[in-house]
């Protein structure tokens, strides 16, 4: 297991590099010049030497030497400062992160305790209405834009009921329940638009589990049904369902960048908005650095967790 | 068997290439897929012919026929300057068109380059290729267009093909999968081993046999590309305003009129929806008739 785990550390390290470069190359790629910017945003008066802003920026310095200085920044935590609010982007980060995780996991949380048993009860009943009825729903769920089905809770309970979902943020360990409450609406569309694809899965995954040779053993030797299904066929059937909540991790942050802006969730997918529409490019890459890393690291806890699911893999 | 084959007749001209047998096994096989694909068709025909059929100019403004609800004057009512919803619709499909096919051209392209090139040669430039497809996918799509939108600004050219690098960098790796697989039968090495060019290799055996592959990734790239766009534009990151977009049609800074007028929020919703959802079905058809192989793949 060890051995396995040092293979996906290091298969890591070239990702890493290019994911670095890409992001290096966002800032570098700022329309005008960032240095023009700073000095019309942070009132630093026309007179004022512009090659000093330049130098104190490490602008003057080759693209290579920037690159070091700037991963070297960023490997010690340091991402600049926001050009708006002149602070750290790291803290900002710090801020918001829990926000858009707690909304990712009640998300997460909603898709599997629909998807997974759903999926189970459409392979069981395999080609009868209830198999239709869930496919069809899943096949729609994947063509609706999230950002609609935000809109139509937005507006139609507003309509009729004079009702409409809460979006007053409060942090969960001032007012959980409020908190909850709030975010309880975008993790549901959120979840069944993540549960679609899991559905599918799940669905495709138990059919072919319970085609297998050692279930027909099991249920000739007498093991119930409900048993079957939760200790032999689920467990192998798991593997590829983790392996794409892994795949769906960049969906769902997507996701939590829409469900954030229509229900004005202060997580960073409505911080890379802010930044985006008031052009503070350290807050924007920050973002995206971030982002890209924890896909990265989301990546590499499922590709550890097969090796636990699935021992096969661990000595392959 | 005999009951589709009278369907056929009508037909089976002289001479069937490929492209109409594909069009009778869809029909004959896959009704779902095919009845997908008609109504992606119309919804391409009311692109196409939206400025015939628009009943109003998108852009025209009445104050005094604000918010008025669906009647047979404005089939999907008015919005808050009383413009004709559903003339801005169908000018909003013909820009999700032009955006939808555009750049799935551009993503297939883009796959075939990176894919022949990854695939083929293999060995380290399949190694550089490859980890930079990985770094590339790491970033959630949505997010990466953000950015790169926050930095080449909002507009067509821009959009279509930062969508195009963004799903022909991901189609790649499917693109790549089967030149593998068509590099190592016997036709390519006999190929190889009688001189013929690299090129030549390409041109006359791993395209033509990629091709089932190119086609599912294309068709199931116009809905992916159509979702992608709607999706910027409601953030306010896609098409400039005047334009009808479904998504900018929907966008959050026009929520406050929703309230006054809710047919506002549904018609575009739906469009997208119904495209999406028939390109998918298509796709997913296409796909079991082309390469069965693919499945699960999107």
């Amino acid at each position: 297991m060890q051995s396995y785990i040092a293979r996906r550390l290091l298969a890591l390290i070239p990702t890493l590099f290019f994911v670095s470069i890409i992001v290096f190359c966002s800032i570098r790629l700022i329309p005008g010049d960032v240095v023009d910017l700073m000095m019309s945003q942070n009132d630093i008066s026309t007179g004022q030497d512009r090659a000093k802003v330049e130098a104190a920026l490490g602008l003057d310095q080759p693209m290579i030497v920037q690159y070091f200085r700037w991963l070297g920044n960023a490997c010690r935590g340091d991402l600049g400062r926001s050009l708006w609010r002149n602070t750290k982007v790291t803290e900002q980060l710090a801020a918001r992160l829990p926000v858009t995780f707690e909304l990712g996991f009640l998300s997460l949380v909603v898709a599997l305790t629909v998807a997974i048993p759903i999926g189970i009860y459409s392979a069981m009943r395999q080609d009868t209405l209830g198999d239709y009825v869930v496919r069809s729903f899943s096949l729609v769920m994947l063509a609706i834009p999230g950002f609609w089905l935000g809109t139509l809770v937005m507006v139609f309970p507003a309509v009729w009921w004079r009702w409409a979902p809460d979006i007053d943020y409060t942090p969960f360990f001032e007012m959980p329940i409020k908190n909850l409450k709030h975010m309880l609406v975008p993790a549901i569309l959120l979840g069944l638009s993540l549960s679609a694809v899991t559905m599918r899965m799940t669905r495709t995954m138990m059919l072919e589990v319970m085609r297998q040779d050692y279930i027909r053993t099991a249920r000739a030797k007498g093991v119930g049904e409900i048993r079957l299904v939760l200790q032999h066929a689920l467990r192998n059937g798991l593997i590829p369902i983790v392996t794409l909540i892994g795949l769906q991790a960049p969906m769902l942050i997507g996701g939590a960048v829409i469900m954030e802006q229509i229900f004005v969730i202060p997580g960073i997918g409505l911080m890379l908005l802010e930044a985006v529409f008031q052009r503070d490019y350290p807050v924007v890459s920050g973002v995206f650095m971030v982002v890209g890393i924890g896909v990265l690291f989301i990546n590499l806890v499922v590709d550890l967790s097969y090796g636990w699911l699935d021992p096969k893999v661990r000595t392959s | 068997m005999t009951s589709p084959a009278q369907k056929t007749p009508e037909r089976s001209e002289p001479s069937r290439g490929p492209f109409s047998d594909l069009v009778a096994r869809l029909f004959r096989e896959k009704p779902l897929g095919a009845a997908g694909g008609m109504v992606f068709v119309a919804f391409l025909l009311c692109g196409v012919f939206a400025n015939v059929l628009a009943p109003h100019a998108e852009n025209d403004t009445n104050i005094l026929s604000r918010f008025q609800p669906p009647s047979l004057e404005f089939p999907m009512g008015t919005d808050h300057l009383g413009r004709d919803v559903f003339s801005r619709v169908l000018i909003g499909a013909q820009l999700s068109m032009i955006v939808g096919f555009a750049a799935a051209a551009l993503a297939t392209i883009v796959s075939i380059i990176l894919g022949v090139l990854s695939g083929y040669l293999g060995g380290w430039v399949d190694m550089v290729i490859q980890r930079m497809v990985d770094a590339w996918m790491t970033f959630p799509g949505l997010v990466l267009l953000i950015v790169v939108i926050s930095i080449v600004g909002p507009g067509l050219p821009q959009i279509v093909a930062i969508l195009g690098l963004q799903y022909g960098i991901a189609g790649s790796r499917i693109v790549r999968g089967s030149v593998i697989s068509v590099r190592e039968n016997m036709y390519t090495h006999a190929a190889q081993s009688i001189g013929a060019g690299t090129l030549h290799i390409l041109r006359k055996h791993i395209l033509p046999n990629i091709m089932p592959v190119l086609i599912v990734l294309f068709t199931t790239r116009v809905g992916a590309v159509i979702l992608s766009e709607a999706g910027l534009s409601f953030l306010g990151l896609g098409l400039p305003p005047p334009q009808p977009t479904w998504g900018g049609m929907l966008a959050g800074s026009g929520r406050a009129y929703m309230y006054m007028g809710p047919w506002l929020a549904l018609a575009p919703g739906l469009c997208l929806t119904v495209v999406v959802f028939a390109v998918n079905i298509f796709g997913d058809a296409l796909r079991d008739l082309l390469d069965p192989r693919m499945r699960g793949l999107r």
